[in-house]
């Protein structure tokens, strides 16, 4: 019986330690989400007017408080160039997200689809093959509101038909502003 | 000296005993356990003694000349366990004493006769043979064979298993008489458990064996070893299975030698690898899988005392069908209206994204000793470390980092004392400590959903089996659980006040603060009683009635207290609320069955009460910047299951059998008046075989499973606006799909074709007809079809 004992404290204690000394961090530091996307902005210049600023902010993340839309106004019959950023404030500085995507580039793509606006958005950053969407042409028409849905796909079928339904993959940001053109 | 006085004593005893009344006669009748045919030619001794008789042609024995006060037999028959069996003697005597026929196993030489786990408890087991034509598949594969007991599962090779509709944290999974401890609480978590390395797996549905946890609401999964024989002797088998579906297979082999002083060594090891399965039209692709088990035995065994160490290791590599990572609600929309998965590649070995890497080491060392005119005291230590990483479809430098990475680690010590020296009831008590130990990895660059804590066990338990007569058999336990849980976790601040939980629990709040999130330290404490009532009735020659009822409670686990976020591979966000208290349950499960080759059956109704039940549904919808998603929290209802479970054989002729089983199965939500989501359908099955012991001990069997579509489900069917199509779409994520019938086909043959040892080869086809099909409990049916045919060659070679 002796034995026995004995065996068994050494063949606990081997387990605790191995269960141990594993990757603990015990500084007690926790997990941030880094694939988190906070805030999406897409910024419109037509070279004279101020920028239009579309800003969909949720800083707490998937949970927590609801996000925050800064929506804006267009005017009409004018073409403004479009680019969009993707930032993860929670951390500091603001990690720029965008890079990541353009890096990626054969594996994300924008969508943007509109609903009862008069405008049109052109991907300007497209080589032939392999559209991406951060660099944009917006050009307006006649006077109207709705609202503007931008889409980033993650391993979409590429090239494809042009809308996020037909291009498949999964969706790494949906954001819906509303829009008017004046 | 010593042996002088010794000597002396015995004299005096002798003559001490000469001076008493010894006219009396003990006659006995020694039959088969199983059947109650009369045993021939058992050897029968009173101990201590040299009086020995044999039985004669009718089982019959008899002693003479006994003297009034405590008789002591040993039985032994060649072909059965030995039994020492003790009587009162003050009047002649007539007893029926039955054995058991098992050669190969040294059971413990008690007065126990019976095969199950407790004579009372209602059961069903599978052995060997099942097990082995299971090697290549799951623990919750082959389970899925017994009527009652069904399977949730995430594409086909994460099958968790569930008794009358309850799975989880609800089932105690006993392996080697240990309690799994696995993160068993995630619906896509399946029990790390080589199904090779067991010998026999029982379902215990009736709520016996406290011994083992007061919270087994659904039942009990036994996994045993095998008890070896006290000899000289080195065998070992291995198997090889090739499947056609996967272009896969396992190979499995076992060594173990013995030894005549009561020694044993058992080693096994099993290596397991498929690539892509396929459904009826198409690739699944990314479902390959890998996995790589071990396990180590040694021992020693002697009726007074014994030891067991026990060493296993599993590591499984599971593919998860890469269609099934989705975005968003409109992503599952789309998934669900597409019918087919949306990534269709062709058949390869490659375990990409998402996938899941799991690794369990599980050891315990268990000692026993018996002591005369007390019972047989045991002590069991244990330790456990469970690793899971979930890796998923991530951006940059993240990409080969899991995405959840928990490590948990159990160890627990048990002492058990079972008193058997009284002649009609046996008392089994002890106690545990248990100390649990979870560690959310911080290196994913993740949110945890299941925190750091810390849990704290202490049970203890008494019961007591009484036999009322030879026939009849009544068994009575309670258990009282301690348990206390403390846990690390970082909650969003908004969230924290949201819930309440600012004013509900203050005591929590550290008041330490990182950016938008706060450090808190929830701490619980659960008070369990649980009690059990089982009866058994045998009679005529081979039928039997039991009755348990059983009450049991649960704690919350950790995945209902405190998970919170966004669940990718199930696109929903899941809560856990603190507030979330205790379930109870109370379970009445009935028997009757008749153990007859030629024609024998079970019936067992049950009734489940379960107050507080707590569920996982969907609530509503919340819009991230990755779009809308359903939201599913946890919530408490009163729920009642109740059902049926049905077996059937029939001995057709010599050469052909029957068996045909039926479970018939309601859940409801009596809170909201719903039926229970999640709950198995009517399903049944039928089977023929064929079998020819003069050649090859041939066997070929067709067999056929129906499962029908569920009617009762939930309607949590919602719309949702889609900003693309700009509509609302229709999210179906309740209705069901349809019924399915299964046709199988399986033979097997045993060759010799060596001078020792035999070859057994067996041909397989699941799925016959290659047929189309969604199973409602398969988390993954809303993106591909499920298994479609398969051809499998199985060869066992024993030696």
């Amino acid at each position: 019986m002796k034995t026995i004992k004995l065996l068994a404290i050494l063949f606990i204690s081997t387990l605790v330690f191995t269960a141990c000394s594993d990757d603990h961090d015990d500084d007690h530091d926790h997990g941030d989400d880094e694939e988190l996307i906070t805030t999406v902005i897409y910024t419109l210049t037509d070279g004279t007017n101020p920028d239009v600023v579309l800003q969909w902010q949720d800083l707490d993340g998937d949970t927590g408080n609801a996000a925050t839309i800064t929506s804006g106004t267009l005017m009409a019959n004018t073409t403004y160039t479009g680019t969009i950023q993707l930032l993860n404030e929670t951390e500091s500085p603001a990690e720029d997200i965008t890079l990541e995507v353009r890096v990626e580039g054969d594996e994300h793509e924008f969508f943007y689809t509109t609903n009862s606006v008069n405008l049109t958005v052109t991907k300007t950053d497209d080589d032939g093959t392999n559209p991406l969407g951060i660099e944009t042409e917006l050009a307006t028409g006649a006077a109207s509101t709705g609202s503007l849905t931008i889409i980033l796909k993650h391993e979409p079928t590429k090239p494809n038909d042009g809308t996020a339904t037909g291009a498949g993959g999964s969706t790494d940001v949906e954001v819906t502003f509303p829009i008017s053109v004046q | 000296m010593q042996k002088l006085f010794i000597f002396c004593a015995f004299l005096w005893s002798i003559n001490h005993i000469n001076a008493q009344d010894c006219n009396y006669t003990f006659k006995g009748k020694i039959t088969d356990f199983h059947d109650n045919s009369i045993i021939v030619g058992a050897s029968i001794q009173i101990i201590n003694t040299n009086k020995f008789t044999t039985s004669n042609l009718e089982g019959e024995f008899l002693f003479n000349n006994l003297c009034e006060g405590k008789l002591t037999l040993e039985i032994k028959h060649i072909a059965c366990d030995t039994k020492i069996v003790s009587y009162n003697l003050t009047k002649n005597t007539f007893k029926e004493i039955s054995l058991e026929h098992h050669l190969e196993e040294l059971k413990e030489v008690v007065v126990k006769t019976n095969t199950k786990t407790e004579i009372t408890s209602i059961e069903k087991s599978l052995k060997k043979e099942v097990i082995t034509q299971f090697t290549d598949k799951s623990l919750g594969d082959a389970l899925n064979t017994i009527s009652g007991v069904s399977s949730l599962n995430t594409g086909n090779s994460i099958v968790k298993p569930m008794i009358h509709g309850l799975h989880s944290s609800r089932l105690l999974i006993i392996n080697n008489n240990v309690r799994m401890f696995d993160q068993e609480w995630g619906d896509e978590h399946a029990p790390n458990i080589d199904i090779n390395s067991s010998d026999r797996i029982d379902v215990i549905k009736g709520a016996n064996s406290l011994r083992y946890g007061s919270d087994a609401v659904g039942g009990l999964i036994l996994i045993r070893p095998k008890k070896y024989a006290i000899k000289d002797s080195l065998f070992g088998s291995t198997t090889t299975s090739l499947n056609s579906n996967g272009f896969g297979g396992n190979l499995n082999t076992e060594i173990i030698k013995t030894f005549k002083s009561g020694y044993y060594t058992k080693f096994q090891g099993n290596y397991k690898r498929f690539g892509d399965f396929k459904a009826p039209n198409y690739y699944l692709t990314n479902t390959g899988m890998q996995s790589i088990n071990a396990s180590f035995r040694t021992g020693y065994n002697s009726y007074e005392k014994g030891f067991d160490a026990y060493y296993s290791f599993v590591n499984n590599k599971i593919g998860i069908l890469r269609s099934s990572h989705i975005g968003n609600v409109s992503d599952l929309v789309e998934a669900i209206n597409n019918r087919e998965p949306r990534i269709v590649e062709d058949f390869s070995y490659d375990i990409n994204f998402p996938r899941q890497n799991i690794f369990h080491h599980l050891a315990k060392i268990e000692a026993f000793k018996r002591y005369k005119n007390l019972g047989k005291l045991s002590i069991q230590l244990d330790a456990q470390l469970n690793r899971r990483k979930e890796f998923d479809l991530r951006r940059g430098d993240l990409r080969n980092r899991p995405v959840i990475d928990l490590q948990l680690f159990t160890t627990s010590i048990q002492p058990n004392l079972e008193i058997n020296t009284f002649e009609n009831f046996k008392i089994n008590t002890g106690f545990l400590i248990r100390y649990q130990n979870n560690d959310a990895i911080v290196n994913t660059g993740a949110n945890t959903l299941i925190p750091d804590y810390n849990k704290y066990e202490l049970g203890t338990y008494a019961i007591l089996d009484y036999n009322l007569s030879e026939t009849s058999e009544l068994s009575f336990g309670v258990r009282y659980d301690y348990s206390k849980i403390k846990a690390r976790k970082w909650y969003v601040e908004s969230d924290w006040t949201a819930l309440n939980y600012d004013v509900l629990f203050p005591q929590f709040d550290t008041g330490i603060t990182d950016g938008l999130e706060l450090l808190t330290r929830p701490e619980f404490t659960f008070n369990n009683f649980s009690t059990n009532l089982g009866y058994s009735k045998r009679f005529g020659n081979d039928y039997a009635f039991l009755f348990n009822y059983g009450l049991s409670q649960r704690m919350p686990n950790p995945s209902e207290l405190f998970s919170g976020g966004l669940h990718h591979s199930a696109a929903r966000i899941e809560f856990g609320f603190l507030t979330i208290n205790k379930e109870t349950a109370n379970k009445f499960i009935m028997t009757l069955e008749r153990n007859n080759k030629n024609f024998g059956f079970s019936i067992s109704p049950y009734y489940k009460q379960i107050d507080g039940f707590i569920q996982l549904i969907p609530t509503g919808i919340k819009t991230t910047i990755r779009g809308a998603f359903p939201v599913w929290e946890y919530n408490q209802v009163n729920a009642r299951i109740f059902g049926v479970d049905i077996d059937v054989n029939k001995e057709i002729n010599s050469n052909f059998d029957y068996k045909g089983s039926l479970s018939l199965l309601q859940g409801d939500d009596l809170t909201n008046n719903n039926p229970l989501i999640h709950m198995p359908s009517a399903n049944f099955s039928n089977s023929i075989t064929y079998k020819n012991d003069d050649f090859h001990q041939l066997k070929i069997g067709v067999s056929q499973r129906t499962t029908l579509q569920q009617n009762r489900f939930p309607d949590f069917n919602f719309t949702t606006f889609n900003p693309v199509t700009q509509q609302q779409v229709f999210v179906d994520i309740s209705s069901t799909p349809p019924s399915y019938t299964l046709f199988g086909f399986n033979s097997s043959a045993v060759f010799y074709p060596f001078k020792k040892g035999s070859m057994e080869v067996g041909f397989n086809i699941d799925n016959l007809f290659n047929v189309s099909y969604r199973e409602n409990l398969n988390r993954l049916r809303y993106f591909a079809d499920d298994l479609g045919r398969n051809y499998n060659l199985k060869i066992k070679l024993n030696y």
